[in-house]
């Protein structure tokens, strides 16, 4: 036999000192002084410890059509300053469409507005009409920027639940992962992420006539909005308002809400405080309009329209409109944490309730420990004492997986767990092979120690090739799998992996050591 | 002990029509199967929605169909999942409805009939429409390209034909144990598609040691001329690795098998699929791939060049 390298029984014990260093925390906690990178645990999956997993599609293509509308506004102010007359100023999807109302105009404002909107791109005006489109990459950015506050503001209505660890992250261009560990009630925590807590202030126009509106004559610059339903599903028992078409204050303003009870019909309310920009404004407004009504707007519809008695210069408005204690905490947590620049939608859900985790790590853990044991015993019987050296190396080799799972920060999900109980057969594999070939080595009269080396060593090309083919399944499942199944995909190439490294250097090192010391062998149990 | 000496000689390759035979017969029938019953695709791939309560006291069928009716989910699919106890509810999605509030409906009304102290939330899962779409094709791209990869692989590390030989063999696994989902009528998800990518490694796993043996034994055996020749070395090359293709399957499927009994129902047909992988991809190995692989003897150009180079190494 050929003298096993001293460094190698080294190598192996170095690993096996790290792993049971790295799997340690998964039993025990830890004392203060253990290595950093081995005092992590491994994380369970939501499969496994109950929670909320939600998969939210922004539709970010609104988020862009909200922005080029709010340029309309910009658009009238250039060409008002101007002096330029305007016949129509409209917005349809990424451009603008500007109608002039003097041919002769023309030309100037469209220097003009090339000038002032250089995230558009200008078409050559055709018959008086100037048509604006946002540029590509404007609209790109839009799009992600809109991705990236959704998430900054649903993180902030989830940190209001209390939960531990909750995952906010992007997936995709467009969509966002929503994970709520230990959370369980799922239509809550739907109905408080889904909100657009879109909040806005409107004047009423006083002057228009609402009844002419609602025919269909609705007077320029104004918009018709309804209150809730006093009859659920029953559209006409809302009242309708004539609103001026422009937004004179909106959510963003606002720094924070709480719920309070309103003295007047001691009910509850959530009182909104604006931030310094949004107190001049509402300054400004209250103290413009004394008389007039404006309109509160949640999330398109009008929640109450109050007579503005006075100018209010504390910066802090009031809105009621009957809630249960339940309802108002729910909307000062959505104001507080802002609005969600365009509407989100779930698309995928996968929620699990405790107790079904626990039952996933239970039946799990047992198959794994059931599975482990019939092969161990079928090893020892099968191969006696070499097959007592591959137990010690499955032994070794789920001791690898736990290790590196916990150092690799990876999450161990239900089809993980299956993953690794599949290991668990496929990782003696290797060491089949070996004795096989050791024992048809044999067979055709070797030595026993040569029938080693030669069971080793021509072994060892199978091993890699057969392994490297189920590595490449188990790559494109992770690439391809999502949630859970990705878990399947880790635990599987971490135990394949590992498996390499037991079953060919750690059984030979053993098998080494316990023949080196004898000076010759008659027989091998095998 | 041993069950399967190192001398033993079966003749595979001489029953090579008969297995052909009855793994065509297979085939059809699946084929057969998938075209006319077609899988029983689950909500993953559907969109839907599935929620799995538990129930204090196993309830009734027509109980908790009532339970949900008024909430306009009379026609969900209904079923016991594992415990008469556990119930498991299927709705499908609705053109314009708020799909993902169609769980907290159902969970509404079993509160509102049996008290929200006799049921118990266990699981929710809601795909969308889009979603659907997006899995089913990420889940045939992954198999296709599992399969090219291989495909690839054993080509540069053996021969074309020897490649070939594996990716028939992958076919014949895949579209068998397709068909048994077919057949049972068990509801195919997303962890049974990790299932059949398992067992395409797993498959090739085996496929690759009868391969590498045929290499060696070719290399030894530079003589060979005939296709007789030729079928002698590989049977004798099957014969070699089956101890090790019978342990190594019958270890894989003790581990399967307790998954299968003792896993638990979420993990059920994932390890089904396991189980019937492992049984087909252990007889593919042996009586697919390699009779395939002689089959393609002298089809490709290079096969001879390939076949010296082959030999010079060492």
């Amino acid at each position: 036999m050929h003298s096993y390298p001293r460094w190698k029984f080294w190598l192996i014990a170095a690993v096996l000192v790290v792993s049971a260093m790295a799997s340690l925390p998964n039993i025990t906690s830890v004392p203060s002084w253990w290595p950093a990178s081995l005092s992590k645990p491994m994380s369970l999956g939501l499969d496994l410890k109950g929670g909320i997993h939600l998969v939210l599609d922004v539709d970010v293509d609104k988020a862009v059509a909200r922005s080029v509308e709010e340029d309309i506004d910009s658009a009238r102010q250039v060409l008002r300053k101007a002096k330029i007359l305007y016949r129509k100023l409209a917005s349809e999807g990424l451009s603008l469409q500007l109608t002039i109302k003097k041919t002769e105009d023309v030309a100037e404002a469209e220097k003009l507005l090339k000038d002032e909107f250089n995230n558009y791109d200008a078409a050559p005006a055709i018959n008086n009409v100037i048509t604006l489109t946002l540029k590509p990459a404007i609209a790109d950015e839009t799009r992600k920027f809109a991705v990236d506050q959704a998430i900054e503001v649903i993180r902030g209505r989830i940190d209001a639940l209390g939960t531990t660890e909750p995952v906010i992250v992007k997936q995709g261009s467009h969509r966002i992962l929503v994970q709520i560990p230990g959370y369980e009630d799922s239509a809550h925590a739907k109905e408080l992420i889904g909100r657009t807590a879109q909040l806005e202030f409107k004047l009423v126009d006083e002057k228009g006539d609402l009844q002419k509106a609602l025919n269909g004559d609705i007077p320029p610059g104004d918009i018709v909005m309804y209150g809730p339903q006093k009859v659920k599903g029953n559209p006409d028992s809302a009242q309708p308002y004539l609103l001026k078409k422009r937004t004179e204050l909106s959510g963003t303003e606002v720094s924070d809400a709480r719920v309070s009870i309103d003295s007047r019909f001691n009910e509850y309310a959530v009182t909104l405080k604006f931030n310094s920009k949004g107190s001049r404004q509402f300054d400004r407004l209250t103290a413009a309009h004394v008389g007039e009504r404006f309109a509160i707007i949640l999330e398109g519809v009008v929640n109450s329209a109050p007579v503005i008695r006075e100018r209010i210069s504390g910066g802090s408005a009031q809105i009621t409109g009957s809630f249960s204690p339940a309802e108002a905490h729910d909307l000062a947590i959505i104001l507080r944490a802002g609005a969600l620049p365009a509407p989100v939608k779930v698309v995928e859900e996968r929620s699990i309730g405790p107790s079904l985790g626990q039952d996933s790590i239970d039946q799990g853990m047992n198959s794994i420990i059931i599975g482990a044991i019939f092969v161990l015993i079928f090893m020892g019987v099968y191969y006696k004492v070499f097959g007592l050296v591959a137990n010690v190396a499955l032994i070794f080799n789920m001791l690898l997986i736990v290790a590196a799972m916990s150092m690799i920060g990876g999450t161990l999900t239900l089809p993980g767990i299956a993953g690794i109980v599949l290991t668990i057969g496929m990782a003696v594999d290797a060491n089949v092979l070996i004795f096989e070939r050791i024992r048809e080595e044999l067979f055709l009269g070797k030595t026993p120690l040569a029938a080693i080396d030669g069971g080793y060593d021509k072994a060892f090309s199978t091993i890699v090739d057969a392994n490297i083919t189920t590595l490449i399944a188990a790559i494109v499942l992770f690439q391809f799998g999502t949630g859970p199944v990705k878990g399947f995909a880790v635990t599987l190439s971490v135990g394949i992996l590992a498996s390499m490294f037991t079953a060919i250097t750690v059984t030979r090192a053993i098998v080494a050591a316990s023949t080196e010391r004898q000076g010759r062998i008659e027989k091998l149990s095998i | 002990m041993q069950i399967i000496r190192p001398d033993i000689n079966l003749d595979f390759i001489g029953k090579r029509k008969i297995a052909m035979f009855i793994s065509a017969l297979m085939i059809l029938i699946s084929l057969g199967m998938l075209a006319v019953k077609g899988l029983n695709f689950g909500i993953d791939f559907t969109g839907g929605t599935l929620v799995e309560v538990k129930f204090n006291k196993a309830p009734s069928i027509a109980d908790v169909r009532n339970a949900i009716s008024p909430k306009g989910y009379g026609n969900a699919v209904i079923q016991e999942f594992g415990s008469p106890e556990e119930i498991l509810i299927r709705v499908q999605n609705r053109e314009g409805e708020k799909s993902s509030d169609i769980s907290t409906a159902i969970l509404g009304g079993l509160n509102e009939s049996f008290t929200a102290a006799a049921v118990e939330m266990r699981r929710v899962e809601f795909v969308g429409p889009q979603v659907g779409e997006e899995l089913t094709r990420a889940g045939i791209m992954a198999v296709l390209i599992a399969m090219v990869a291989i495909l690839l692989y054993v080509t540069v590390r053996f021969e074309f034909r020897f490649a070939l030989g594996a990716d028939a063999a992958l076919l014949h696994d895949i579209t068998i144990v397709l068909g048994l989902f077919a057949i049972t009528g068990k509801e195919f998800t997303l962890p049974v598609i990790a299932a059949l990518l398992t067992v395409i490694g797993y498959s090739l796993n085996d496929t690759i040691v009868v391969f590498d043996r045929i290499r060696e034994n070719f290399a030894a055996n530079r003589k060979r001329k005939t296709p007789e020749d030729e079928a002698i070395v590989v049977n004798n090359s099957i014969n070699q690795t089956l101890a090790r293709t019978l342990m190594t399957s019958f270890t894989t499927l003790l581990v399967v098998a307790a998954l299968f009994f003792l896993g638990g129902e979420v993990i059920h047909d994932f390890a089904f699929a396991l189980i019937m992988g492992i049984l087909v991809g252990t007889y593919s190995s042996i009586y697919i791939a390699s009779p395939v692989m002689m089959s393609l003897a002298g089809r490709f150009k290079g096969d001879e060049e390939a076949i010296k180079e082959m030999e010079a190494r060492p």
